[in-house]
C-alpha cells in the first residue's frame, strides 16, 4: 500500500463529521459575524453592507452590559456554589472504602440522565406557593401564609446550581481518583497529618478537576436560556433570553447576532484564559 | 480523624438528597389524586397517567422526541466513529485543530449554535424544518459521542488489528471483523447519550422546530407557562422513567453480550 492511499485515509474517516462541522458550526457563525453588521430597517427589512450600527447600540446602550453583567454574576455564584457543594461529595467518593461506592457513582450519573426542564421544573413542587417547603411551614404554624420563594434571583440561581453541580462532583472526582494513593502515604510518614497531607497534597493535584468543573458549570451557567424563565421572575433575564427575544421575537436578526457574538466572544475568552492555564484535555478525561 | 470523616459523610449524603429530592417529589406528586396537583397528597392514583395518553398533543410530541432521538443517536453514532478513527488510529498534519473543532460544539454556548444555524438557513431561504431540527441535533450530540468512543478506541491494542491485517485482511474486513466488535460497547453508550441528549435537548429546539411541533421538553415548557399541574409531574414521571430504564437497560445488554463471547 502507497503512502499516498495511507494518508488519505484519515480524512475520508474524517469528512462525514468534518463537513458536519463546517456546514452547521464553522460557516453559520461565519455568517453571525457578518449578519451582525447588518441594519434592520424600521419596515423590518436586512439591509446588507457594513453599520456599525448594532454594534454601537449594544457597547452604548447601559441596557445591555447591566444584563451581560448580571448573566456573569449569576454564573459566577452559581460556580462558587457548586465547587463549595461539590468538592467535599466528590472526596468522599473518591476516598472512600465502604461497599456502596459504586451505587454513589451510578446515583452521580443519574441527573445526567434526567431532563434538564423536568429537574428545573421540579423546584416549583418544593418552593411554590403549595408547593411541599411551603405546605410543610404551614402545617407546623411557622408561618402563617405561604411564602413568595419562587421567581427571583435566589430561585434561578438554586436551579442551575441543582443543574450544574453533577458537572462539578465527576470533574473532581475524576481528578481525586486520579492521584496517586503512594503520594498521600508518603507524606504521612513523613509525619503531616491529615489535614496537612489534603493541603498540601490532595488539594492541589486535584485542582485540574477543580478548574474542569468550574469552568463548565460557568460557561453552561451563563448560557442559559431555561432557568430564568421557569423560575425567575421578570427582571430576571439573563443574556440568552435577550438572544432569543431579539432572533425570534422581535425578528431582528443583525441585533440577535451582534449579542450572540458578545455573548460567544466573552465566553471564548473565559475558555482562552482555562486552556492557557490548565488545557482542554482536562475536560475529556470525565468521559474516559 | 474519625469525626471529620463522618462530618464528610453527612455532607455528602445531604448533597445527594439535594440532587434528588426534588425529582423524587415529581415522581411523587404524578402519583398524586387530587386535582391540582401540590401538597398534601390526597391519595394515589393513575389518572394523570391515564389523561396522559389521552392528550393528542402530548402522544405527538413523544413521537416526536423518539423519532429525532433514534435518527440524531444513529448520525451522530456513524459520523463519531469514523472520525474517532481518524483521531486515534492515524497521525496527520493539523490534528489538534482539528480534534478541538470537533469538540468545539460543547463550548459553544447552545443559544449562540442555534441562532448561527438558523440564520445560515435563513439566508439559504429554507424554512425551519424536521431535518434542520435533526442536524441541529446532530452537531451539539457529536462531541459527546466523539469523547465516549475515542477514549475506548485508546484502550484497544493495535496488535488486534495488526495481526488480522498480517492475516491478509483488508482494512474494511479489519474493521468490522476487529475493531466494530470490541468498539460495540462504546458505539452503544455514544448511541443512549446521543439519543439522550436529543431527547433532553430544549434550547436548540425552541429555536430550530418548526411551527406546530412539539416535542416532550418543549410540550413540557408551553404547560408550565399555565402552571405547574399534576399532568406535568406524570409526564416527568413517564420522561425520568424512559431516560433512567434506557441506560440500565443498555449496560444490561452489553453485560450480556460480554457474557456470551466470554463463553
Amino acid at each position: 500500500m502507497d503512502t499516498g492511499e495511507r494518508s488519505a485515509r484519515p480524512w475520508l474517516l474524517m469528512s462525514p463529521a468534518l463537513t458536519a462541522i463546517a456546514f452547521l458550526l464553522v460557516i453559520p457563525v461565519c455568517f453571525i459575524i457578518v449578519y451582525s453588521f447588518w441594519l434592520r430597517t424600521a419596515t423590518g427589512a436586512d439591509v446588507g453592507g457594513i453599520h456599525l450600527d448594532n454594534w454601537i447600540e449594544v457597547a452604548t446602550d447601559p441596557f445591555y452590559r447591566d444584563i451581560l453583567a448580571f448573566t456573569l454574576k449569576i454564573a459566577f455564584i452559581t460556580t462558587v456554589l457548586c465547587a463549595l457543594l461539590g468538592y467535599v461529595p466528590a472526596y468522599f467518593i473518591a476516598m472512600t472504602r465502604m461497599k456502596h461506592r459504586t451505587l454513589l457513582l451510578i446515583l452521580l450519573m443519574l441527573p445526567f440522565w434526567i431532563s434538564y426542564i423536568i429537574r428545573t421544573m421540579s423546584w416549583i413542587n418544593i418552593l411554590g406557593v403549595s408547593g411541599a417547603l411551603n405546605s410543610f411551614l404551614v402545617s407546623l404554624g411557622i408561618v402563617g401564609e405561604p411564602l413568595q420563594l419562587l421567581y427571583n434571583e435566589a430561585s434561578v440561581i438554586l436551579g442551575l446550581v441543582h443543574f450544574l453541580l453533577p458537572f462539578m462532583i465527576l470533574n473532581v472526582f475524576v481528578s481525586l481518583e486520579g492521584i496517586d494513593r503512594n503520594l498521600l502515604d508518603a507524606s504521612r510518614s513523613l509525619g503531616a497529618t491529615d489535614f496537612q497531607s489534603f493541603l498540601e497534597v490532595t488539594l492541589p493535584l486535584s485542582l485540574p478537576g477543580l478548574a474542569a468543573g468550574s469552568l463548565l458549570c460557568f460557561v453552561l451557567a451563563a448560557g442559559t436560556y431555561i432557568t430564568p424563565i421557569v423560575l425567575g421572575g421578570p427582571r430576571d433575564a439573563m443574556f440568552a433570553n435577550l438572544v432569543f427575544e431579539a432572533i425570534v421575537t422581535q425578528l431582528n436578526w443583525p441585533l440577535g447576532s451582534v449579542l450572540s457574538l458578545v455573548l460567544l466572544v466573552v465566553l471564548g475568552a473565559v475558555v482562552a484564559v482555562y486552556n492557557r492555564f490548565v488545557g482542554i484535555g482536562q475536560i475529556a478525561k470525565s468521559f474516559g | 480523624m474519625l469525626k471529620g470523616w463522618s462530618l464528610i459523610r453527612a455532607y455528602t449524603v445531604l448533597v445527594y438528597l439535594f440532587m434528588f429530592l426534588p425529582v423524587a417529589v415529581v415522581v411523587l406528586l404524578s402519583f398524586n389524586s387530587a386535582q391540582f396537583g401540590s401538597f398534601p397528597m390526597e391519595g394515589l392514583s393513575f389518572r394523570w397517567f391515564v389523561a396522559l395518553w389521552d392528550n393528542d398533543a402530548i402522544v405527538r410530541a413523544f413521537r416526536v422526541s423518539l423519532l429525532l432521538g433514534a435518527l440524531t443517536a444513529l448520525i451522530s453514532t456513524t459520523l463519531g466513529v469514523l472520525a474517532s478513527l481518524a483521531l486515534v488510529r492515524y497521525d496527520f498534519p493539523g490534528k489538534t485543530l482539528i480534534s478541538t473543532a470537533l469538540i468545539a460544539p460543547i463550548l459553544v454556548p447552545e443559544v449562540v449554535l442555534a441562532v448561527a444555524l438558523l440564520l445560515f438557513l435563513r439566508w439559504l431561504e429554507m424554512p425551519k424544518s424536521f431535518p434542520l431540527l435533526l442536524l441541529g441535533h446532530v452537531i451539539f450530540t457529536l462531541p459527546f459521542v466523539l469523547l465516549v468512543v475515542q477514549a475506548r478506541l485508546v484502550s484497544i491494542r493495535r496488535d488486534y488489528e495488526e495481526a488480522a491485517m498480517s492475516l491478509g485482511a483488508g482494512p474494511i474486513q479489519t474493521f468490522f471483523e476487529v475493531t466494530l466488535p470490541l468498539l460495540i460497547p462504546a458505539v452503544f453508550a455514544g448511541m443512549l447519550f446521543a439519543f439522550t441528549i436529543s431527547f433532553d435537548d430544549i434550547t436548540g429546539t425552541l429555536f430550530w422546530k418548526p411551527g406546530g411541533v412539539e416535542t416532550v421538553p418543549t410540550q413540557i415548557f408551553a404547560m408550565l407557562r399555565n402552571s405547574i399541574s399534576p399532568e406535568i409531574n406524570a409526564l416527568g414521571t413517564v420522561m425520568i422513567a424512559l431516560t433512567v430504564c434506557l441506560p440500565l437497560f443498555g449496560a444490561a445488554i452489553a453485560r450480556r453480550m460480554a457474557a456470551n463471547r466470554g463463553g
